[in-house]
């Protein structure tokens, strides 16, 4: 694939438009609560759009069309069951308590509701992730440029780390926020010719899946048992595992998708985030996993090949090279650019709201000003930015440190949803019980993954490095099912520990637990502007999309 | 639209894509790259201009973008 000059004016345009961006928005810039929180005055449709934005990286984006071209509809599974329950979830029930106890962030709503250590707890966890994730994107956007267009891994990195420190250094989470929705449409217009024109290519739905292995074009059907579908993992599994422990763990407790919903200009705002976030959720499968199911159908074997074994990760240049004629072309690289850029001013703007709220004002300087927190998130930014480029370059030369990282990260977030369930729902929850059941949920993971191990693995980093007492046919049941084993190892942990520690004074707890906070009111709404009313209807329609694609 | 002075988002979608697809839209015509296209129920193939019809739809896009943002910008300044 080589670029033409019509392409490079495409991307030069489009890193102009994020700058200048970042330049009119820096006036707006002038308490840290404009900087952190963007004011608290952004639109539903906005921050609803940012909401999915933020996790719809370049990486999602390739990755659901590899997997598509892998798996099939099954990858659906990841947003029909794995997020929209999740976001409906996170819209109509938490979000009173993010917004309406006015946390700053989520891990200052554990402060709130629970006691500083807990959130010391999650706040380091998160800085540490969300550094760590943005450097393992810069470095996999860095390696795919390289391949597909010949760039140079440093140039890819550092310039684009400019352009983000430059826009989120100058705008804050507003800036972040906009090139998110700016990128959500690059998606879907850089992204959706290629879904029209492979599918039509493979002969519509019904030509598809005559040509594909079968099963590939439904989501349940294999789901009976572990032995009947590619994925190996059955519907308890895929229910429990993904659908509830990380769907909600990952929907409902990030700080990086939840901080959206917390610039929303008011309460019912902040609640149709994330269900307007639901909307255009759904039918992302129909852009980034069919089109990968389409180029199995089309490509042979052959094209699929690097150094002899087949790679799904070559199914969105694929069909790049395939479809678009420069120009085009510029147009689709700039969506996974942008989406690459925004990730990463995603995961820095969460990190130096964390940073400076629950790290820097909370341990180290409090009661400083206003302006003194304003430049501490700037220069947190730089720093957050710094660090990412750094693990970039760990990530880029040792490669296991990485998946060591990931691994132990995966196991302290396993856990969280049950601290935040049992926080919300049940005021006898205590601090102690919170800390422990957080505490032993990790090193449940752990365990688990120490005694567990997939089908054609080898004891290490993959499991069993105690002794596998265990087999589950697949990596993915094996991921599933230690997520279901660590959240309910911190469930019960922290309900025996709360039952035998002191709990809060009821006093102390309004606005943060749902037995003793004022329900939101909806009197003064029409019935279709209601949260619930959008609830409803974003529940029937991924209802029937699991419906019609069974 | 967000607080009476804060900069309309729908300004630099609609620019950008109005830019953008302009340009795709004119290159197209110019060009003479053509894309593969096989209409789902026949059996002919066809080559299209991509970059032409697509450029157009970007730049329709953007120019409703513009649009809403120059309205409420209006409806603003009468309030």
């Amino acid at each position: 694939m080589s670029l033409h000059w019509i392409d490079y004016v495409v991307i030069a345009i489009y890193s102009a438009f994020v700058l200048g961006v970042g330049v009119a928005l820096k006036r707006y810039m002038r308490t840290s609560t404009d900087f952190f929180l963007s004011g608290r005055r952004i639109p539903a449709w906005i921050t609803g759009l940012a909401f999915i934005s933020a996790n719809l990286g370049a990486l999602e984006v390739m990755g659901m069309a590899a997997s598509g071209a892998k798996y099939g509809m099954l990858t659906a599974h990841f947003y029909w069951v794995g997020a929209i329950p999740a976001m409906i979830f996170v819209g109509l029930f938490m979000m009173p308590f993010y917004y309406g106890s006015r946390a700053r962030s989520v891990p200052e709503y554990l402060r709130l509701r629970f006691d500083e250590k807990t959130r010391t707890l999650n706040a380091v966890t998160f800085a540490f992730m969300t550094i760590l994730a943005s450097g393992i994107n810069m470095y996999a956007m860095a390696l795919v440029f390289k391949l597909m267009l010949g760039w140079s891994m440093h140039a890819t990195i550092i310039l684009s780390a400019m352009v983000v420190l430059a826009y989120t250094a100058l705008g804050g989470l507003t800036s972040s926020i906009y090139n998110e929705v700016l990128q959500f449409f690059l998606i879907v217009f850089g992204i959706l010719p290629l879904a029209i024109l492979s599918v039509s290519e493979a002969g519509g739905w019904s030509g598809m899946a005559t040509r594909l292995p079968p099963g590939f074009v439904h989501t349940w059907k294999g789901l009976g048992s572990a032995q009947n579908n590619p994925m190996g993992i059955e519907w308890f599994g895929m229910l429990m595992g993904l659908g509830f422990v990380l769907s909600f763990g990952y929907w409902c407790t990030d700080f990086l998708v939840v901080q959206r919903a917390m610039a929303a200009k008011d309460m019912i705002a902040a609640q149709r985030t994330p269900l307007i976030g639901a909307i255009p959720k759904m039918f992302i499968p129909f852009l980034i996993i069919v089109p990968g199911m389409a180029a199995l159908a089309i490509f042979p074997r052959e094209a699929w090949l690097t150094d002899g074994a087949v790679n799904y990760n070559l199914a969105l240049p694929l069909l790049l090279a395939r479809y678009y004629p420069a120009g085009m072309l510029g147009v689709g690289l700039t969506a996974l650019l942008a989406s690459f850029m925004s990730g990463m001013a995603g995961n820095v703007t969460a990190f130096n709201t964390v940073w400076t709220y629950d790290l820097y004002q909370s341990h180290i300087r409090p009661n400083a000003s206003d302006h003194h927190y304003l430049q501490m998130g700037r220069i947190a930014t730089v720093v957050g930015i710094l660090a990412s480029i750094g693990a970039a370059y760990v990530a880029m030369s040792f490669e296991n440190v990485m998946d060591y990282l990931q691994l132990i990260f995966s196991f302290v977030n396993a856990p969280l949803f049950a601290t935040f369930l049992l926080g919300m729902f049940w005021k006898r929850a205590t601090g102690h019980g919170a800390f422990i059941g957080l505490l032993g949920g990790t090193l449940g993971a752990a365990l688990h993954h120490g005694l567990v191990l997939a089908a054609n693995n080898t004891p290490g980093i993959k499991g069993g490095w105690i002794t596998a007492v265990h087999h589950y046919p697949s990596d993915m049941a094996q991921n599933f099912w230690g997520a279901i084993f660590a959240w309910t190892t911190c469930f019960v942990l922290t309900i025996v520990i709360s039952l035998v520690t002191r709990p809060r004074p009821e006093s102390e707890l309004h606005g943060l637990v749902y037995t003793l906070t004022d329900k939101p009111s909806y009197g003064h709404l029409a019935l279709l502007r209601r949260p619930a009313t959008l609830a409803v209807i974003v529940g029937i329609i991924t209802l029937a999309l699991n419906w019609i694609y069974r | 639209m967000s607080a009476e002075s804060e900069l309309d988002i729908r300004w630099p979608i609609g620019l950008l894509f109005s830019l953008m697809g302009g340009m795709v839209a004119i290159y197209g015509l110019l060009s003479s790259d053509r894309t593969f296209y096989r209409p789902l129920d026949t059996a002919d193939t066809r080559m299209i201009n991509l970059n032409l019809s697509w450029g157009l739809v970007m730049l329709a896009f953007g120019a409703l973008m513009v649009l809403g943002a120059v309205r409420a910008g209006r409806k603003a300044a009468r309030d």
